[in-house]
């Protein structure tokens, strides 16, 4: 491959890769992201690909594999081109039939999206609710691409950005561009990008660094993982017209170790740009060198904060700087650097070919363009939705999510991470975008949006929280090393009923040291406490009283059988895993709490029509039964 | 491990002082823990004093200082995992293989970790054995699933 | 190098850029408390205890006076019922790990920190990087270090170095504000008495 030194030659190789394919070719697109994976979808495409072979149809159909297009509770799923029909939990096993629709342009009903309501089926991938209440302009290129083939992402249009910006423009141009779009970082900061650029550009230094944080360790959260995946060109090209803008020659992309399947596809991505002189020396003979490399993290969330990522890359442990000064005056080996997220670069492409209007025309006023949310927790569609800044959580939640599972009732929604906080019932008609949020005492944070029901305890949700950041805490500061376990301590003590009197005041008076904490992770540690102790002090007060309304904290309530409506039929005993059911035949059961592990199987397993197995607050159980009361009598039949 | 090996990785690298982590992170996933001597080979040749070293290779949890079991579970702790459930599963690992994360068994079969979110969240509780993703694990499927780990 | 002009407790005062707040304080005599600090170290800002409210462009923020940079025509303020109630924290959270640390009772007086607050664990370390730091960047031996993170991190001695150098040096103990140092060499004193001799080591 001779590398593409002018726009001419740019021009001229898109039109080949074009003209090289046949749209109406059809096209068989697999999901292979991580989680569609781990759903078995490398045995659906192996038998896909067996059965083509089989029937020596390689020339006419096409199987790619693709990245992930976000909707994870129905995977493994394809989509078939050029019609765009789509199915869903695809097996290995329906790869004849599936072969066999295509050839003879049928559809498999069984495998197409229902609507839970009017019982409708939906053929077109654009139509299924999950897709068509979304505006996918970054993660709908995922099914179409195959992410090891750089020319898939040519035919696309990709790269048609990164022509415009070096060999069209100049790179303060570029900047006022990206300023214009009033794009706001990604990652959680929501800090305006234009600005950031600018400022790393006019920092004295000529040795300039960019860096993609794709470090994504918000628990919960897993949209850079999806991007770098599944368009890590899409990203890439984001990069280098950023490091042109900023007048950098060198990049790093730190990706989290746990997401090997991203850094395995991102190295690829970097090899094939730099084959096609999208990368190195004189690129699209503007003159620009640039020249990326991969670094992987190595286990430590706090290296997601941008100074401990930086000092990560220099090989040293993660613990933050102060700011001032800033990395974009003093960074990477001391030089000028500009970090971003990986859904921030990946929106530079689409401002450069769109312009800053049309991106602007999307979103609020504060808050312009889409953003990827990971849906996931208690909702029907858990997987990656994209949307326009200043979509309802009511229409995230409902309307695209698909309402919460198992007629339970919605509680909240969590954005923002550790750092973030809950927004309960009364604020689902909030307009998403980064100022509501904060004004709601949350945060955008990456994206995760996490969707809580009644089943969840709120306290224990918080201490689940301040327990993480417990682990990650670099340790160097006292306000976060010690007051998170301090606060720590305190929910531990409420969620095993050992709340002091006091304690609910201690906790909010920590909550003010924190804000003397060294960086972003210390001082949002108090923030889901805040949050859940704002809208669930009920909750709070529970506990203090040795109840958890939730039935999560285990020693706050207990299960127990009914006598009266006991059958005897031994179903639950048979499924408890601790052998904490007596009785048998005829035998009324009885709960031994001495045993009982509280896993509920015993209330999975009883039977509706008898619905003996209850829960009661607290740890205080009516008195068992003597032995001969147990027994049943049966009238004969 | 042996010395020319190590030296391998580190010129691949780069000799220099910001590669320490690249290079730990390579012979790690070769070597599956990180002996002392490979340790003080690093430090010689990179010119990090050890103290340096033996902060980064505990504060950095998947590196490892002990040697690791033949099967590497990891159990995911993320918050979409936790609120379906993760913590009966990580109880049960814990029940069936007789150790706590961190800890490797003495047969040296198991070694346990917990992840925080390894971005598979809509197939909560998940658990990785080996790099093998097992999703929608319920603790009562826990036992069955490590006993086709020899 | 420019000078530049901040407030600091209602005092205007004129320092050179690149000045923290902490020496711009100094300068003209406001004493700000510290624990972590040494004049002959680089600034770490560890421990908070010199947190001071910062005032610019219409927000407040509590920074570490140590570290954060002296800006034009910024309003600092050392002092303030939120500092107290901070600074009194830090040192309740601390004393739960060394009660008896004079510096840390003599902070505690002062902002009326009750050593019972925390429940103890006496661990002794607070933290404040003294002996690491001063190890590294003062003798440049680098015989001691960090371990961990987190509430899990100590301090921790490199045996064979500090077997060959700390007993004839010892100048990080004076700096330690509780006995945390005394008692990690005390322990890897007993731990080098076991380290095998050269010989038996270039035979292995």
């Amino acid at each position: 491959m001779a590398k593409i030194n002018s726009t001419v030659e740019f021009e001229a190789l898109r039109k080949e890769i074009l003209s090289s394919r046949d749209p109406n070719r059809p096209c068989i697109a697999v999901c292979t992201g991580s989680g569609c994976l781990a759903l078995g979808a490398a045995k659906l495409v192996a038998a896909l690909k067996n059965e083509i072979k089989a029937q020596g149809l390689e020339q006419r159909i096409e199987v790619r594999e693709t990245g992930c297009p976000g909707f994870c509770e129905r995977g493994p799923l394809i989509v078939i081109y050029p019609e765009e029909t789509c199915y869903l939990k695809v097996q290995p096993a329906d790869a004849k039939e599936v072969i066999a629709s295509v050839m003879e342009k049928k559809i498999i009903d069984r495998l197409l999206y229902v609507d839970q309501v009017t019982g409708e089926r939906v053929v077109h991938e654009m139509d299924i609710p999950f897709y068509k209440n979304q505006l996918r302009l970054l993660i709908g290129n995922n099914i179409k691409l195959d992410p090891t083939s750089i020319d898939d992402y040519l035919a696309i249009g990709g790269y048609t950005a990164l022509e415009k910006a070096v060999c069209q423009m100049k790179p303060e141009q570029v900047v006022g561009l990206v300023k214009e779009s009033g794009l706001r970082g990604r990652g959680g900061g929501g800090f305006p990008s234009g600005n950031k650029w600018e400022f790393t550009r006019n920092a004295p230094d000529p040795e300039k660094y960019v860096v993609v944080n794709a470090d994504e360790g918000d628990p919960g959260a897993f949209m850079d993982r999806a991007l770098l995946e599944g368009s890590p060109h899409g990203v890439l090209e984001g990069l280098i017209i950023g490091a042109y803008a900023i007048g950098a020659h060198e990049g790093f992309l730190y990706v989290r170790q746990e997401y090997p399947l991203a850094v395995h596809n991102i190295t690829l991505a970097i090899q094939k740009a730099e084959e096609y002189g999208f990368l190195g020396k004189n690129i699209l003979g503007s003159g620009f060198d640039f020249t990326v490399e991969v670094a992987q993290g190595a286990g430590a969330f706090v290296c997601g904060e941008e100074t401990a990522l930086i000092r990560s890359l220099e090989g040293k442990t993660g613990e933050p700087k102060p700011r001032p000064p800033f990395p974009a005056v003093r960074g990477l080996w001391n030089k000028p650097t500009n970090i971003n997220n990986v859904e921030t670069w990946a929106n530079i492409p689409l401002i450069i070919n769109k312009g800053p209007a049309a991106f602007a025309s999307v979103g609020t006023g504060g808050s312009k363009g889409t953003k990827i949310f990971s849906l996931v927790g208690k909702v029907k569609n858990t997987g990656l939705v994209e949307v326009p800044m200043g979509i309802t959580l009511r229409d995230i939640v409902y309307k695209i999510g698909g309402g919460i599972p198992g007629e339970k009732k919605f509680k909240a929604v969590q954005t923002g991470g550790p750092a973030g906080g809950c927004m309960p019932e009364s604020l689902l008609d909030m307009e998403v975008d980064f100022d509501q949020l904060t004004k709601a005492g949350s945060m955008m944070g990456s994206g995760g949006m996490i969707v809580l029901d009644e089943e969840t305890c709120m306290v224990d949700f918080a201490r689940f929280f301040l327990s993480f950041l417990a682990e990650e805490s670099c340790g160097k500061c006292v306000p976060c090393r010690e007051g998170i376990q301090q606060m720590l301590a305190i929910l531990n003590d409420l969620t095993h009923g050992k709340g002091k009197k006091g304690d609910l005041e201690l906790l909010e008076q920590l909550t003010e040291v924190s804000s003397a904490s060294l960086c972003a992770l210390g001082k949002g540690a108090p923030n889901p406490v805040l949050s859940t102790l704002k809208h669930f002090r009920d909750e709070y007060q529970a506990h203090m009283e040795g109840k958890c309304p939730a039935f999560t904290c285990k020693s706050l309530f207990s299960y127990y059988i009914e006598p009266e409506k006991c059958q005897a039929c031994t179903s639950c005993g048979k499924k408890c895993p601790a052998g904490a059911i007596e009785g048998g035949k005829n035998q009324i059961h009885m709960v031994d709490q001495a045993k009982c592990t509280k896993c509920g199987a015993c209330l999975q397993a009883c039977p509706p029509r008898f619905a003996a197995v209850t829960r009661i607050l607290g740890e205080v159980v009516p008195p068992p039964l003597p032995e001969e009361a147990r027994t049943i009598v049966r009238g004969s039949k | 491990m042996d010395r020319d090996r190590i030296d391998q990785i580190i010129d691949t690298h780069g000799c220099k002082a910001s590669s320490l982590i690249q290079i730990l992170i390579a012979i790690q996933s070769e070597n599956h823990w990180l002996p002392k001597e490979v340790l003080e080979r690093v430090s010689e040749r990179l010119d990090v004093p050890m103290n340096q070293i033996q902060h980064i290779t505990t504060f950095y949890k998947s590196f490892s200082l002990v040697p690791k079991g033949r099967h590497e579970v990891h159990v995911c702790m993320g918050t979409a995992c936790h609120v379906r459930g993760a913590q009966g599963v990580l109880d049960t690992v814990e029940d069936v293989t007789g150790i706590k994360p961190g800890e490797t068994d003495v047969d040296l079969k198991f070694s346990l970790e917990t992840v925080n979110c390894i971005g598979c969240c809509a197939l909560g509780p998940v658990m990785v054995v080996d790099g093998e993703y097992h999703g929608n694990l319920a603790a009562t499927q826990v036992e069955d699933v490590l006993k086709t780990y020899e | 190098m420019s000078e530049l002009v901040l407030q600091i407790d209602g005092r205007e005062v004129t320092v050179k850029e690149g000045a923290t707040i902490l020496e711009a304080a100094e300068s003209v005599g406001i004493a700000i408390p510290t624990l972590c600090h040494h004049h002959k170290l680089e600034p770490y800002g560890g421990c908070r205890v010199c947190s001071v409210e910062v005032e610019a462009n219409g927000r407040t923020m509590v920074v570490a006076a140590c570290t954060y940079p002296a800006e034009k025509n910024v309003v600092v303020r050392t002092r303030s019922e939120k500092l107290s109630r901070i600074r009194q924290a830090l040192v309740e959270m601390m004393l739960a790990h060394a009660p008896d640390s004079e510096k840390l009772v003599a902070l505690a007086e002062e902002y009326g920190a009750d050593r019972d607050r925390f429940k103890r664990n006496q661990s002794f370390c607070i933290h404040c990087g003294l002996c690491v730091r001063y190890c590294t960047e003062v003798k440049k031996k680098n015989a001691l270090g960090f371990i961990d993170r987190g509430a899990k991190k100590r301090i921790c001695f490199i045996p064979k170095i500090a077997a060959a150098e700390c007993w004839k040096c010892r100048e990080c103990f004076p700096l330690c504000p509780t006995s945390a140092l005394q008692a990690a060499f005390v322990l890897t004193e007993g731990m080098t008495a076991a380290v095998p001799t050269e010989a038996a080591e270039s035979g292995r």
